[in-house]
């Protein structure tokens, strides 16, 4: 690559060919403000559609002003970024943004954490010159998961490259044209009658609240002020590495024992660990995938937790759905237990137990709508909140998270393992279930449990291990366009491997669509995934097979792991479903 | 068959008629039937002669002589000498001004000379269903020549040499595009032609692909050869049905001769063209959109570069040419690089051809060498302005050029001499306008255009346009305020400053260009001083009450005799009483 | 029949080369005649596929077996639409407009039959060609 030369504000700047301004002004300190912009290094989530001219800078001799977020250095560029003719267009883009826009900050679910609101006072903007017409669609709340309002779009595309690169859904696409245009699925059907898979990462991604999870705070509010109820809560594994960002923690701080302590203080009856399905979760798929490879079953096998990923496949590759493990997925698991063997032993009726969870997901939400996941009591989950909604209700309720002493989860469903703290990142369930897999098939002790092979955070990745006299031939894959390339192959028969991990979102569940917003900072995902790998460490047991707990849950009430009992209370079915 | 061997032939055009042709005729007609060559001589009333300058013209057939400035007075001489002796009126031969000598045949004056068709050579007079009428006008010879006898950097530095520039609007260098394609790295590239013709009002291009569709193949298929592609698309609105069916029915006709396919004139070159149908979106002629929309994706406009010729289709290296450009090609390649760039102006050379709509007696299509006076094409070629009215103003470029007024009018015009003067060659659209015309209307006009036709995509032209379009809906609705006026700056210049795409960035020109040259009108809308009634001049109203009652809402009164009055809240401006008044009393709003 | 050459290319050339001189100049060494109707969409939302049917009517009322109506692009006279071009050999072509049905039947009638032209709908070609 040849090095090019530019002056930026009067500053010599050298840099490989191929830079873009923005980027070589960062390198020397110069920032430009960027709106619609987003790279999120390393998942290949790449927004330049340079729509929004915000970040637009002055280059000598152009007629017009270049977006610096995708205009090349190129040899010899004279460029000002902060001329008055750059600063004038750029004030004028937002308040034209702003023109179109509701203004109605102090109520918007993205208070606070707008980009376009921060983008405004970085300008400072004070008026807003151009008053007319402003959009007026109605907003689409048709989905369990996401709110989707398109009078706050501002047409930065970022959800669509995310859903239609990253994911591959194709869901949502610019539609209308002039001033009438916005982002939403074809036709501006509403987003329950498409292949969403409500990943949540263009809500993960949107700068503004055009898109927004849904709202369950109230509900959860209501049911912990109801006598009748006794409600059980479960806090998924991403939420203890990332809820400490909302109240001023570093990223990467583990805050389980926090996490309980404030869970407690809300109000909650019992106070699970959703890492305690995850065990659950290794000791029915580690049965599943031994039983499939011993009796010569359908290979490779699937993993199935996450929600978003089943819808995918249901959409997308319905002739397929006897690859995935019919394995429930571990909120979904927590809840059958809970509602059964946990009600047995409380003496509770399941009518009157109510189960929140904690999820990183909003694809969560949906799930536990799913019909087939609900018995004659009802619902296994009752109530999803996303890591950011439930860092909000602390914050309602005034719960100083940081300062919090560590306190454990409740008893008999309140222990994990090493194993189900690393489902919350890429890679981490296939690790727990080759850990059980390993000592299951071989009838060895393995004594060390780290597989770095099946870690990291490239799109797809794929090892060899090493089980007895057999190589286990293991992929991964997150981000559905990835796992969309795996699935492709086993259709074509292609596929060599034995058991495939996917998850839909890039990071695995740390960079779920309901962690705190990573405003476009891959830093904050990558964090997430080292304090999970700390996490594991940190633990006495590292294998789901070894949880105490587990171990009883399965003498005094499933009998055996994939057994008839578990089949019924923790297994699930695949519904094929259309693109559209 | 004929009774008559002769043909006086008079012309009847607007501009003859004021100068008594109408008289001219009778006298011709009287002095014949006196001198009893009634039966054996017509005399025929014709249209426009395009010579308005010089008129009132007097045609003789077949002698094919040309009389011009005659007068009522002539007609005896005319007779006398020409038809009956069979000798010249010399005096009333027109002279040219330079050789200062006089022609008579009218095939021989400049003027005549002033349209020259070579994008439109064989419109109007092939059958454009039929290959071997194509082939009888040379048709596929350039191809044969290219393809036996030339290289493709040959080819390539014929068209460069020729001076040929896009048509489409852009005015980018053909040959130096085609240059930029071959010297793409790829095995496989393609040639678009760019046939979404899309601004109010030009249709050249729909024209010659329904003329001469041949002609645009076999130039997509020079190109090719040229470029090293061996695929064509003609990306073409679905709005043309007709050019449609005559492209397919070329293209099978071309397959069928071998003229396109596999080892053309067995050279060893496999050329050949497929359809894309476009839903006819103005921003898909930008040609990033235009390839977008061919992939199947939204017709979104990205930034450039990467250029089409890096990076097109498919992500293979690609030309896009313009119908009217590819048009030029054949004659090109016959005639040479020397003999087009004889014609037209230094930096621009050829011709150009022009719609010509509007307050304008000829509208209809033109096409002129480069270089053309506006006053030579709207004056002389138009026939003037219609009905006598003044000219107030011509709209080059569409929507995205501006309004050029009558001082501008003897700019010879070229790209960049048109740039100069506030507007833009663009597509070929002119669009003359006349002293009624409110000039702040006509930029809200095309402001509602392209506002409209904005894809979206980016800020400036998604919102910048629908908020200029606002003001000026307020300024015409007499409620805007002078602070609007430098709203309209302002916003016009952000956006042609930071819009994505051309047609964003040249969205405000016809604001801002009637801005500069019609200040007071639209101080007239802001200071609120126009009315939005029409009214009554009392002086001139003798109260004959037709305009009260032509009033559909009833908001004139008067007495009979007396001058009437319009209730100027009432009125509706729905200019009935103007119609119906026959004493120009009443006043436009 | 693929051609193959150049050469090939201009036989066919030569052999359609009859019109080119009839709607050129008024040459043909045959005695046909020729009526082009502007028929591109500008001609034919002017009514040009009614004219070009009376046209047809005409001709076959008055039994010429010597005249073709073939449809061709449009000229560029908007202002006249429909045209109609009547190519007679030895005559200079001629070239109607605003040929509405009546007016197809006049040119038959009296141009084509008896060389008697139109008052008010002959129009002048005002360009050179390349």
């Amino acid at each position: 690559m040849a090095i090019v030369k530019a002056t930026i504000n009067g500053m010599e700047v050298e840099v490989q060919s191929g830079t873009t301004i923005l980027e070589a002004a960062k390198k020397i300190g110069v920032r430009i403000p960027t709106l619609c912009h987003l790279n999120l290094e390393g998942t290949g989530i790449v927004n330049r559609v340079a729509s929004c001219r915000v970040c637009v800078v002055e280059v000598e001799g152009r007629p017009a002003l270049a977006p610096s977020c995708a205009e090349k250095i190129t040899n010899g560029m004279v460029i000002n970024t902060n001329s008055t003719r750059a600063i004038t267009g750029r004030r004028m883009a937002v308040e034209l943004l702003l023109s179109n826009h509701p203004q109605d900050c102090l109520t918007c679910a993205k208070n606070l954490d707008c980009e376009l609101q921060s983008l405004a006072q970085e300008l400072g903007i004070r008026e807003i010159k151009w008053q007319g017409e402003k959009m007026d669609y109605p907003i689409d709340k048709s989905s369990f998961s996401l709110i989707k309002d398109p009078n706050k779009c501002i047409m930065c595309r970022r959800c669509e490259t995310v859903c239609n690169e990253v994911q591959t859904v194709g869901v949502l696409s610019g539609i209308n044209r002039g001033f009438n245009a916005f982002v939403g699925p074809a036709f501006n059907l509403d987003v329950a009658n498409t292949a969403c898979t409500y990943c949540g990462q263009c809500v993960a991604v949107c700068p503004t609240g055009a898109l927004t999870e849904v709202n369950d705070v109230g509900r959860v509010w209501r049911v912990l002020n109801n006598p009748d109820k006794h409600v059980v809560v479960q806090v998924a594994p991403a939420i203890r590495v990332a809820i400490g960002e909302m109240f001023g923690m570093e990223s990467g701080s583990v805050t389980t024992g926090q996490l309980a302590a404030s869970l407690r203080k809300l109000g909650f009856d019992g106070i699970f660990d959703t890492d305690f399905a995850a065990d659950l979760t290794i000791m029915e798929e580690a049965s599943e995938l031994v039983h499939r490879i011993k009796h010569g079953g359908r290979l490779p096998m699937l993993t199935s937790c996450c929600p978003a990923w089943v819808k995918f496949f249901e959409h997308q590759f319905p002739d397929l759905l006897d690859i995935p493990s019919s394995c429930k997925s571990p909120q979904i698991m927590m809840g059958s237990i809970v509602k059964t063997y946990y009600a047995e032993k409380k003496g509770l009726d399941p009518k009157d137990i109510v189960v929140v969870s904690v999820m990183p997901c909003l694809a969560k939400k949906a799930e536990a709508t799913r019909p087939e996941l609900t018995k004659d009591y009802n619902n296994d989950v009752d109530l999803v909140l996303s890591t950011r909604e439930y860092g909000a209700m602390l914050k309602e309720a005034g719960v100083q998270f940081d300062q919090l002493p560590e306190e454990d989860f409740d008893h008999m469903l309140g222990e994990s393992t090493g194993a189900s703290v690393i489902f919350g990142t890429t890679g981490g369930v296939i690790e727990a279930a080759v850990r059980t897999a390993y000592e299951w098939i071989t009838g060895e002790e393995l004594d060390d449990v780290e597989f770095h092979a099946l870690r990291g955070l490239e799109g797809i990745r794929s090892a060899t291990i090493k089980v007895g006299d057999m190589d286990l031939n293991i992929g991964i894959a997150h981000g559905l366009g990835n796992a969309r390339k795996l699935l492709e192959d086993i259709r074509d028969g292609k596929s060599q491997y034995h058991a495939i991990e996917i998850m839909a979102c890039p990071g695995g569940c740390i960079g779920g669509g309901g962690q705190p917003y990573h405003k476009g900072d891959m830093e904050v995902i990558k964090k997430r995934q080292e304090a999970i790998y700390k996490e594991d460490r940190s633990k006495v047991r590292r294998k789901s097979h070894e949880n105490t707990e587990i171990i009883k849950l399965y003498e005094e009430f499933l009998g055996e792991p994939y057994g008839h009992k578990a089949h019924e209370l923790l297994h699930t079915y695949y519904i094929p479903r259309e693109t559209i | 068959m004929s009774n008559y061997r002769m043909h006086v032939m008079v012309c009847a055009g607007t501009g003859c008629e004021a100068a008594e042709s109408k008289i001219i005729i009778e006298n011709f007609k009287e002095e014949l039937k006196l001198k009893g060559y009634d039966q054996e001589i017509q005399v025929v009333k014709t249209g426009c002669f395009g010579f308005c300058g010089q008129g009132p013209i007097v045609k003789i057939q077949p002698d094919n002589v040309f009389y011009v400035k005659v007068t009522p007075a002539d007609v005896k001489e005319i007779i006398e000498e020409h038809i009956i002796k069979g000798r010249r009126v010399e005096r009333l031969l027109f002279e040219d001004p330079k050789e200062k000598v006089k022609l008579e045949k009218h095939d021989n004056m400049d003027f005549y000379k002033k349209q020259y068709r070579i994008a439109l050579r064989n419109c109007g007079f092939i059958n454009p269903e039929d290959i071997e009428e194509y082939i009888a006008f040379e048709g596929y010879e350039a191809l044969g020549k290219v393809l036996t006898e030339m290289q493709p950097e040959d080819v390539i530095e014929i068209v460069k040499a020729s001076g040929l520039r896009g048509r489409g609007g852009g005015g980018f260098p053909a040959g130096v595009k085609w240059g930029f394609t071959k010297n793409s790295p790829g095995d496989e590239k393609y040639v678009i032609c760019n046939a979404d013709e899309g601004d109010p009002g030009a249709f050249m291009d729909r024209s010659i692909l329904e003329g001469d569709p041949h002609s645009i193949l076999e130039a997509m298929a020079i190109a090719g050869y040229a470029t090293g592609a061996n695929s064509g698309i003609v990306y073409i609105r679905a709005e043309y049905p007709l050019a449609i069916k005559r492209l397919e029915i070329a293209i099978d006709q071309a397959r069928e001769m071998g003229l396109l396919g596999e080892n053309i004139f067995e050279s060893g070159f496999d050329f050949d063209i497929i359809l894309k149908l476009g839903a006819g979106a103005f921003v898909c002629g930008e040609e990033t959109a235009l390839i977008h929309s061919m992939e199947g994706c939204r017709g979104e406009p990205t930034k450039k570069p990467p250029f089409p010729a890096e990076s097109g289709y498919r992500g293979k290296p690609t030309t896009v040419n313009n119908v009217e450009t590819l048009a030029n090609v054949c004659p090109i390649i016959l005639k040479g690089s020397e003999w087009f760039s004889s014609i037209g102006t230094e930096t621009s050379k050829g011709t150009k051809v022009f719609a010509l709509a509007g307050k304008v007696n000829n509208v209809g299509l033109v096409e002129v060498p480069m270089g053309t006076t506006l006053r030579e094409i709207i004056f002389e070629i138009g026939g003037g302005i219609c009905d006598g009215k003044k000219f107030k103003a011509v709209q080059t470029g569409g929507p995205s050029g501006g309004v050029i007024t009558e001082k501008d009018l003897d700019t010879p015009i070229d790209y960049e001499s048109i740039k100069e003067i506030g507007s833009m060659m663009g597509s070929g659209g002119m669009i003359v306008m006349d002293e009624d015309n409110d000039m702040v209307e006509i930029a809200k006009f095309y402001l509602d255009f392209t506002q409209d036709e904005s894809c979206g995509k980016c800020t400036p032209c998604r919102i910048g346009t629908k908020r200029m379009y606002e003001i000026l809906e307020r300024l015409t609705n007499l409620e805007g305020d002078m602070e609007d006026l430098e709203k309209l700056v302002d916003l016009g210049n952000m956006i042609k400053d930071t819009a994505l795409c051309g047609l964003g960035q040249t969205a405000p020109n016809p604001v801002l260009s009637t801005m500069r040259y019609f200040p007071e009108e639209y101080e007239a809308y802001a200071k609120r001083e126009k009315t939005k009634s029409y009214r009554i001049d009392p002086e001139k109203c003798i109260g004959c009450t037709l305009c009260a009652k032509a009033c559909p809402v009833n908001c004139i009164t008067g007495k009979v005799k007396e001058a009437h009055v319009i209730d100027e809240s009432a009125c509706i401006a729905c200019g009935a009483c103007f119609t119906v008044c026959k004493f120009d009393a009443v006043i436009k709003p | 029949m693929a051609i193959k050459s150049l050469d090939e290319l201009k036989k066919i050339r030569d052999a359609s080369k009859k019109k080119v001189d009839l709607r050129e100049k008024g040459e043909s060494t045959d005695n046909m005649i020729e009526l082009l109707v502007g028929m591109a969409t500008c001609g034919i939302a002017a009514g040009a596929r009614e004219t070009m049917k009376a046209l047809n009517d005409a001709i076959e009322e008055a039994g010429l077996d010597n005249v073709k109506v073939i449809q061709v692009g449009c000229m560029g006279y908007c202002h006249s639409e429909p045209t109609v071009q009547a190519s007679i050999p030895g005559k200079e072509p001629i070239l109607f407009g605003n040929v509405d049905v009546d007016t197809a039947k006049n040119i038959i009638d009296k141009y084509i039959i008896s060389g008697e032209l139109l008052d008010d709908h002959v129009l002048n070609r005002t360009f050179r060609k390349a």
